[in-house]
């Protein structure tokens, strides 16, 4: 963490953001100010190279072809890994969650590399595409309310043994194998398959990686009135409609 | 497909009847228009009937993410100083839409089609048309829309080889993909706010460096090409560099986008720029947009914008800060159920008005606008709305089925 400011790095916005996914920038980068951080925030595209100082890295969704892309570029750059051994803070959002595993099928139908950040590894469902809101609850060692968004992606995604479910679904389909997985989490990297702008339901999933990004164990307060009213209002949406 | 001259056959005949007397007993029944379900019908009798019915007119098709129906509606009101003309004005834009459209034209020239995305390739195929107009492809309905890249590579796909000439926005990169393989094609400048679905090269993955309006891939080459027909400013400008002004009661940037396409395509029908821009004139609300409509004693502006290009081209047509806005969001079939999308509409762009909240999904509007550091009140109807809201008209802007509950509301 720098003294002046909290560095908040938006990978490859031209590649990985189809779902809205600077809502997770947004909320990080707002709710840091808030606690009157500095925030700086980098949207680094994808013929950029990455810095590898940052304290935060987003990463978000995308379709096949620029996820396949969004990993050879990651690749050839480095700057990921060399960040995450810098201790940097790291979120990855469906694609982006899958190119932190060690592979997953490419568009090409052949599997791709990851940057084996967590020891996952995705195929191609061959069900119906996971569409939906989902309810999740966190890792009890994550110390977080239940997880609510949605979720829209065919991956199927195995956890080996360093990497630990970030959530057991009630509702919703998660990592897709099954056994009510959802998501991973290793040290400081975390991914999910609860696309877009997450945080934006999940405050307090915002606040963790603040907290960990500064290696303190709490912050002052805020106003979170609209999100505690989203995050009741589409938690009973789900428990009493599943859709 | 048959000679202009060539009357339709009795099976097709027939299929047409049926299809009217479907529409008939839809309409009596109280379901809207009925355009739709008689459309069904009539295709169902006879499969080929939408390229009979299209044998003897010179049919334009016009698709794209934002703004097909308006400029459907601006090109058939230019194409009718050429002779009559038959058009799904109501944006029944689906295959069976079609069919009633062009069946109530047995006496038209032209017939001007508005085409959802999904179906241009297969309409295309069956009406063989003239003229195709692409005006602009972003993102919409995450949840169900195939991704916006794989539709441009569809239309690239069936316009390899095709006969029409395209009439083709060439600032929108994922459009010129898709035109670029059609072997007649009129470039306009018609411009795009929206840029965020193409900074990857729709022909190799590279990066485009987007400088200023010109835009090029480093990699491989591909790159804006040089337009014919230009909107700069509030004036369309020909290929010959004459400038028409445009003058048109709808309101912003994008319909002064619509209206120099429509031009263009007005032109290829041999209806000069000025004439076709005069017609241009007269077209009013298109299904309830832009309307202005008294409410409890308050003006409101009917606002439409779906999807996030279509929020970022109205926020630049509303009235400046302080006038109050109303923003309504609904997530039902329609809309597509995720609201995803609300944080790529950048609604810092709202910061002064006074900012009113309503619609299925307004907690989700009153998170964003709270992270985006907006002054909002959240309210659980249209009258609080008006009533918290300062005087002066209000800019109502709506997704799809919000916008018919807020018409519906108003009596519009
Ligand atoms: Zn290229």
């Amino acid at each position: 963490m720098s003294e002046s400011s909290l560095r908040v790095v938006w990978v490859y916005p031209d590649l990985l953001s189809t779902y809205g996914d600077q809502g997770n920038a947004l909320v990080v980068e707002r709710r840091a100010r808030q606690r009157g951080l500095k925030v700086a925030r980098q949207d680094v595209r994808s013929d950029q190279p990455l810095p590898t100082s940052g304290d935060i890295y987003l990463i978000g969704g995308g379709e096949d072809r620029p996820q396949r892309l969004a990993a050879e570029r990651l690749r050839r750059d480095g700057g990921l890994q060399r960040a995450a051994d810098n201790g940097a803070i790291i979120f990855g959002v469906c694609a982006g969650y899958q190119i932190l595993g060690r592979e997953f099928v490419n568009d090409l139908g052949r599997s791709e590399p990851g940057l084996g950040l967590l020891d996952i590894t995705t195929v191609r469902g061959d069900g119906e595409r996971c569409v939906g809101d989902v309810l999740a609850d966190v890792d009890e060692r994550l110390g977080l309310p239940q997880l609510t968004g949605f979720e829209n992606h065919q991956g199927v995604t195995h956890l080996g043994p360093t990497a630990r479910p970030l959530a057991r679904v009630r509702l919703g389909r998660g990592n897709g194998i099954g056994d009510g997985t959802e998501g991973a989490w290793r040290e400081t990297v975390l991914g999910t398959y609860l696309h877009g702008p997450v945080l934006a339901r999940n405050p307090h999933l915002a606040d963790l990686l603040i907290k960990l990004a500064l290696d303190v164990n709490a912050l002052p307060p805020v106003d979170d009135r609209w999100y505690e009213a989203l995050r009741a209002e589409r938690i009973a949406a789900a428990t009493v409609s599943p859709s | 497909m048959p000679e202009s001259t060539e009357p339709l056959t009795p099976r097709a005949r027939l299929a047409v009847t049926a299809g009217k007397a479907a529409a008939a007993v839809s309409r009596a029944a109280g379901r809207g228009s009925g355009s739709v379900i008689g459309g069904r019908v009539a295709l169902k009798v006879d499969p080929d009937l939408l390229g009979r019915l299209a044998g003897h007119l010179d049919v334009v098709l016009v698709s794209a993410t934002n703004g097909k129906t308006t400029t459907t509606r601006l090109i058939a009101e230019a194409l009718r100083a050429g002779g009559e003309v038959v058009s799904n004005a109501l944006g029944a834009n689906m295959p069976a839409g079609i069919t009633s459209a062009l069946a109530a034209g047995a006496k038209a020239r032209f017939g001007v089609l508005e085409v959802d995305e999904k179906y241009l390739h297969a309409v295309a195929r069956d009406v063989s048309p003239k003229v195709i107009a692409l005006l602009n492809l972003s993102r919409d309905q995450l949840d169900r829309a195939a991704e916006t890249r794989m539709m441009a590579d569809h239309w690239r796909d069936g316009l390899e080889g095709s006969p029409a000439t395209v009439v083709a926005n060439c600032d929108d990169p994922l459009i010129v993909w898709a035109a670029s393989a059609a072997t007649n094609v009129v470039w306009v400048a018609a411009g795009q706010e929206w840029k965020d679905d193409a900074w990857s090269c729709p022909a190799c993955g590279g990066v485009l460096q987007r400088p200023d309006e010109h835009w090029a891939c480093g990699d491989c080459g591909f790159e804006r090409p040089t337009p014919t027909w230009q909107l700069s400013g509030e004036k369309v400008v020909d290929p010959h560099g004459s400038a028409w002004p445009i003058r048109l009661q709808l309101p912003g940037r994008a319909n002064r986008a619509n209206a120099t396409t429509a031009t263009a395509v007005a032109a290829f029908f041999g209806v000069p720029p000025q004439t076709a821009l005069e017609r241009m004139f007269s077209v009013t609300a298109v299904a309830g947009r832009y309307d202005v409509v008294t409410h409890q004693g308050r003006d409101i502006r009917l606002l439409l914008a779906k999807n996030p290009a279509g929020w970022l081209e109205t926020f630049s047509l509303i009235d400046p800060a302080p006038s109050p806005v109303i923003l309504s969001v609904n997530a039902r079939g329609a809309d597509g159920t995720d609201t995803s999308w609300l944080w790529d509409v950048d609604y810092t762009r709202l910061a002064g008005h006074p900012i009113a909240v309503l619609g299925d999904r307004k907690l989700d509007l009153a998170v964003r606008l709270e992270v985006a550091g907006l002054e909002f009140t959240v309210c659980e109807d249209l009258g609080e709305a008006l009533r918290v809201s300062p005087p002066g008209r209000i800019e109502a802007i709506a997704n799809y089925t919000a916008f018919q509950d807020l018409r519906r509301i108003v009596g519009n």
